[in-house]
């Protein structure tokens, strides 16, 4: 099965986004406690999402490095942490605007969510830091695997600590209700859900495709220098 | 079987020999740990109560374990040792675990000091408290010994180390200060030892990866 | 009848990240043999015998030694030692670790033979150059390795340190496939059974 073409799928996502900004704007009922700023809602829950996809993916990558001895993964792996890297800053982003617009505070303890992301944003920043200060060989890639399932290991224990946190280093202020959602918010939910992680294939592919590029050009010099 | 924790011992014996002789280590660790207790007390407010001392309490736990850990395979790093380890037909968990017991007996050693000194200086300590102590001593050492080997396969050494063992020990700090001024300490000591054996689990069966190619 | 050669290497290529440091190496070395490794500096001689040992893999090709570690023994470029532990106490941990039989006496033997029983009860960071590498020849001889594999072991030594390797070597190569990676080939004369020059164009 030859995967689908790349500029088929950036088609999609385009259209899926538009169809998805359509959808919460035109379609999707405003939110009665916090009005328009829960449309942010809309994005930043599918962003989430798709870091944790992006890090469960480079983590089952990673995995897959340290029992076979396949050649691709080390690049897949190292894609899917930065694509889950960009997403989780993007996640803190538009979750410190929701939070200024629902409470009018840019950061909160009390929302488990973004506190966990913060610990993950900084585990994974460190993950670059270690693989570029490793040379680059069959060490690195072991490393950087050992390091990305860490990662994934991290999340339920740290999410687990953040709610135990929460009890008693900062008393819930805040509270947000879940998304009760009715069936059109539904919609226009997994719609801009399909469309984020769709888009993020696709930045993941793109990036891929880059480093695999890079890499044989320089495998290419090397040989004609020698 | 008793094949590989004769190795754990004779490995954990080879740390411990190491230190006795070179004495740098520990007194360094010591010495940190009670300098920073009274940095402490000049960072707190006189009304600050002896909440915030418990936090601070395990905040100088996992930096002055950070320091011992930062010198965890020096030895194995001066002349190849560790290649030579790695060549012998031990496993190589043997020598996760060699290394995360002789660390743990220096972080204890610091421990022995640091919180009668705390009890001096800030507040009083419950046997939850000294629980949480010693099961978060369990989890930090595991992590770190691992931590460290990666940091130790770098270039930027000194400085990784910090980066990459900070987000794996928040959970830890959660729970060993949760232990010592939560009403419900046990939740808190049995988070901690899922923590252990979550990620004493995942390094030793990981080392092998760090060490090898 | 032919016999599966003890180490064979195929197609052999290791690179670090761009830099290829060995291409397309293959060779095959029959138990009881002795190859010598040749090739000026950054040929990848280090490289090779490393890959050997199972310190390093190949990023192309393979190399099969027909051993488990228990049965290696290596000489490098670092002694492989702790260096603020006495000779004594380093042959004595791995010597554990590779469960010599009787090791007291061994490590006694092997100190002995190779003139250092005298310093046996000092640290390691004391040692002369030519003592460190007699050490870290005494300790991949410990468990009487069935494959010796030496990385340019005379660079380290003095005159007197130099003849009782190559006696060593002579005596052991009977009983003893080895791989040595040397600037002076000669040293091996007749003990060599097989030659290989990496790095020639």
């Amino acid at each position: 099965m030859t995967k689908p073409s790349l500029t088929l799928l950036a088609t999609l996502a385009v259209v899926l986004a538009g169809a998805a900004v359509a959808m919460i704007f035109f379609v999707a009922p405003e939110d009665a406690d916090q009005g328009l700023s829960q449309k942010i809602f809309y994005v930043h829950v599918p962003i989430a999402l798709t870091a944790y996809a992006c890090f469960g993916l480079a983590a089952w990558k990673a995995f897959r490095l340290l029992t076979t001895r396949g050649d691709r993964y080390d690049l897949e792996s190292y894609t899917g942490v930065h694509q889950g890297t960009i997403f989780g800053a993007l996640t803190l982003v538009t979750g410190s605007i929701w939070a200024k617009a629902s409470w009018g505070v840019w950061w909160t303890w009390s929302s488990n969510q973004l506190v966990l992301f913060l610990v993950l944003f900084l585990f994974y920043c460190a993950y670059f830091m270690l693989r570029y200060s490793i040379e680059p060989g069959p060490r690195r890639e072991r490393i950087s695997a050992v390091y990305a399932l860490f990662g994934v290991a991290l999340v339920p224990v740290s999410f687990l600590a953040i709610r135990l946190a929460s009890d008693f280093i900062h008393p819930t202020v805040f509270t947000r209700d879940g998304p009760q959602m009715t069936g059109t918010m539904f919609a226009a939910f997994c719609v801009s859900w399909a469309a984020i992680t769709l888009l993020a294939y696709v930045m993941y592919r793109v990036e891929l495709a880059g480093k695999r590029t890079d890499a044989n050009l320089r495998e290419l010099r090397e040989a004609l220098a020698s | 079987m008793t094949g590989y924790f004769a190795d754990v011992a004779a490995l954990a014996r080879k740390d411990l020999r190491l230190e006795l002789r070179a004495r740098d280590t520990l007194p360094a660790m010591l010495l940190f740990v009670l300098a920073t207790l009274v940095v402490f007390h000049f960072a707190l407010p006189a009304d600050a109560g002896d909440d915030p001392a418990y936090g601070l309490l395990w905040v100088a736990l996992v930096f002055t374990s950070l320091l011992g850990l930062a010198r965890a395979w020096v030895p194995e790093r001066e002349a190849g040792a560790l290649d030579g380890l790695v060549l012998a037909p031990t496993d190589r968990s043997a020598i996760w675990l060699g290394k995360t017991l002789a660390s743990l007996a220096f972080l204890v050693a610091a421990e022995v000091v640091a919180l009668p000194a705390f009890v001096l200086f800030f507040a009083p300590l419950d046997a939850h408290a000294l629980a949480g102590v010693a099961l978060a001593s369990v989890g930090i050492c595991s992590v770190g010994s691992l931590v460290s080997a990666m940091a130790a396969a770098s270039r930027g050494r000194e400085v990784l180390l910090p980066l990459i063992f900070l987000p794996l020990a928040i959970p830890i700090v959660v729970g060993g200060v949760g232990a010592s001024i939560s009403e419900e300490p046990g939740k808190f000591l049995a988070f901690l030892g899922l923590y252990d054996a979550v990620f004493a689990i995942l390094s030793w069966a990981a080392f092998e990866y760090v060490v090898t190619e | 009848m032919a016999e599966t050669p003890l180490v064979r290497a195929r197609g052999v290529e290791r690179r670090y990240g761009a830099r290829r440091v060995l291409h397309d190496v293959s060779f095959e070395l029959g138990r009881g043999g002795t190859l010598v490794v040749t090739g000026p500096n950054g040929s990848g001689k280090t490289t090779l015998l490393r890959l050997l040992v199972g310190l390093a893999v190949p990023s192309r090709g393979t190399i099969e030694v027909g051993l488990d570690r228990a049965h290696v023994g290596f000489v490098g470029h670092e002694p492989l030692v702790y260096r603020e532990l006495t000779a004594l106490e380093n042959l004595d941990l791995f010597g554990r670790l590779y469960r010599v039989p009787e090791r007291r006496e061994r490590i006694g033997m092997l100190l002995e033979r190779f003139g250092l029983w005298d310093s046996r009860g000092e640290r390691v960071s004391a040692f002369s150059r030519g003592m460190t590498q007699r050490l870290a020849l005494c300790r991949a001889l410990l468990h009487e390795p069935e494959l010796l594999v030496l990385d340019e072991p005379h660079s380290a030594l003095d005159a007197q340190g130099a003849a009782l390797l190559d006696q060593e070597l002579e005596a052991l190569v009977p009983r003893c496939t080895l791989v040595v990676a040397t600037h002076e080939p000669e040293r091996l004369g007749t003990l060599a059974t097989a030659s290989l020059a990496l790095g020639v164009a």
